[in-house]
């Protein structure tokens, strides 16, 4: 509880983790805030019902608060003016000139803190992925402080977890990207840093994870905890092995 | 969303938008064209004449036997492993029919166009209409054209917006040269552009249009002159699928022996992923383009 896991991906598509993560709360009976910034709600329900949880179930009871931020962008864009004046649209800083995230960390905010009545295990914020927000036109600096307050208010405050999926390229010329990605990962408890194959695309091998635990953090002088292993990606399932172990190998 | 970064003069990637704006008119659905320097009607007056069923076995028939001889020839020295490999298909076998083929020496005959509902966007006349939507710090130009297209979309109903329509269909949006001078955009001439997110923006709330109606979209991008790389890195993330084409003309792969059949290299640099946790599975990776006297084709 009140752990910041970092995915990062590297010269591949690491969203499967998401997927993993979403429907592994849900399952676990937590509340969860989904930041769902790249794709649709159908996609990510599609997936969820091939791992065995029905996302519109959960978003019925409650305990799944979904942003779909191609909506919400849509609907910032085109629609007519304040339909509800004196709420703000947690992707309005899009549309404005100096952007702050804070509408997005109410939005957050609002969504995790439980309601009366409520008997959902502790929340879980997910963010899906926190790039778009820099190609959005917030700065890195804006990026790094709405996780902040993100982490004071969900892992300190609300005893909650936070997800949150970066992508990150060797030899990107995106500093902006760079720099937040770098600045998450010191302050991360997990990092789960998923990558292509160096020497290229493989059938049977999609990539290798690297389980970083920052135990460096706690302070006692122990150096993080590093795993690899090799993984293949199936229709539900996704196998892990040693490297090197891949089955068809065997 | 389709996203195909231009090879240097445009030419190949501009038959690749022909292609795909041809697909559309044999397959009977909506175009919307979009460009900054050709008028679309014109870009429409081009489109190249599809094959009917007898004429193309023929047509691809001449093409495929005189690729299979020369391959036959070639018995590999170095690579000899490879040798029983299942080539990857040199034509398209007949079973599995997917799309339509063409001949682009011939362009598309102007009969086929009256039962095809066509919009176009050329933006020197759009310059004049003041959009009415909130420009979010986006460029001008690509504002008007993403109030263009929603206008398009939600009017003819792509979005579900009308249950009265009887008939779906899909609306296959082509944009050209996206991000170049022309477009007001300065991300092509400029090291350091002064606005560096309209087209992250542009894209996303695209994105967003496409995720919500029956819609497909390609945009071609002269990427080669884009000098800011963290935007093309941007710009991968938020598409479905990039490709880019590399012409050989004027660089020194033209002459490299390795290529003397082709004109150029496709690079696919991502594909869709969508409702699946699957990624990338394609076998086949390094592939070349070559454009015959009436056939462009990737191998």
């Amino acid at each position: 509880q009140g752990k910041f896991t970092l995915l990062r991906d590297t010269r591949t598509d690491g969203s499967f983790l998401v997927h993993h993560f979403l429907s592994f709360y849900l399952r676990a009976g937590c509340k969860v805030c989904f930041v769902a910034l790249l794709q649709s709600f159908s996609h990510y329900n599609i997936v969820a019902q091939k791992l065995g949880v029905s996302l519109t179930a959960a978003k019925e009871q409650g305990q799944l608060v979904f942003l779909e931020g191609l909506k919400s962008c849509l609907d910032l864009v085109f629609g007519e003016e304040e339909e509800q004046p004196g709420q703000p649209r947690p992707l309005q800083f899009v549309s404005e000139s100096s952007p702050s995230l804070k509408a997005l960390f109410d939005f957050v905010r609002t969504s995790l803190t439980p309601a009366s009545g409520d008997s959902w295990k502790s929340p879980v914020l997910l963010v899906d992925d926190l790039g778009v927000l820099l190609s959005l036109g917030a700065a890195p600096v804006a990026v790094l402080d709405f996780i902040h307050y993100c982490r004071v208010a969900v892992c300190s405050q609300l005893k909650g977890n936070i997800v949150v999926l970066v992508h990150s390229n060797e030899e990107s010329e995106d500093e902006e990207n760079e720099l937040v990605v770098n600045s998450l990962c010191h302050h991360s408890d997990l990092i789960l840093w998923v990558e292509g194959l160096a020497t290229g695309f493989c059938k049977d091998v999609h990539g290798q994870i690297k389980i970083i635990r920052r135990v460096s953090l706690e302070l006692t002088a122990e150096q993080d905890l590093v795993q690899t292993y090799q993984y293949k990606i199936q229709d539900r399932n996704v196998t892990f092995f040693a490297r090197g172990l891949s089955a068809a190998v065997l | 969303l389709v996203f195909t970064e231009e090879d240097k003069y445009g030419l190949y990637s501009n038959l690749l938008f022909k292609y795909f704006l041809a697909e559309g008119v044999v397959c009977g659905h909506e175009l919307f064209v979009a460009s900054a320097k050709e008028h679309p009607d014109n870009i429409l007056k081009e489109l190249p004449a599809p094959l009917l069923d007898d004429t193309y076995k023929n047509e691809l028939g001449e093409e495929a036997t005189a690729i299979k001889s020369e391959d036959f020839q070639d018995s590999m020295k170095i690579a000899w492993r490879y040798q029983n490999l299942p080539k990857m298909e040199a034509s398209p076998t007949t079973s599995t029919k997917f799309g339509h083929y063409y001949d682009i020496s011939k362009t598309m005959s102007p009969e086929l166009f009256p039962s095809i509902k066509w919009h176009s966007f050329y933006l020197p006349e759009e310059l004049s209409l003041q959009p009415q939507m909130k420009t979010c710090n986006m460029n001008s130009a690509y504002a008007r054209l993403l109030q263009s297209i929603q206008r398009i979309v939600s009017q003819e109903g792509f979005d579900g917006s009308d249950p009265q329509k009887k008939q779906k269909n899909i609306l296959r949006i082509g944009i050209q040269s996206l991000g170049s001078l022309l477009w007001g955009d300065d991300i092509c001439s400029n090291d350091t552009p002064e606005d560096v997110h309209s087209l992250t923006k542009f894209l996303y709330v695209l994105r967003g249009l496409l995720r919500k109606s029956l819609s497909a979209c390609i945009i071609t991008v002269p990427a080669h002159l884009i000098q800011n790389k963290a935007i093309m890195e941007r710009v991968t993330n938020l598409s479905d699928m990039v490709v880019g084409l590399e012409s050989f003309i004027g660089s020194e792969r033209e002459t490299n022996p390795l290529y003397k059949d082709y004109h150029g290299l496709v690079h696919v640099h991502q594909i869709p992923r969508l409702n699946s946790l699957i990624c990338d599975v394609s076998d086949t990776k390094d592939l070349a383009f070559r454009l015959k006297r009436k056939l462009f084709t990737i191998e």
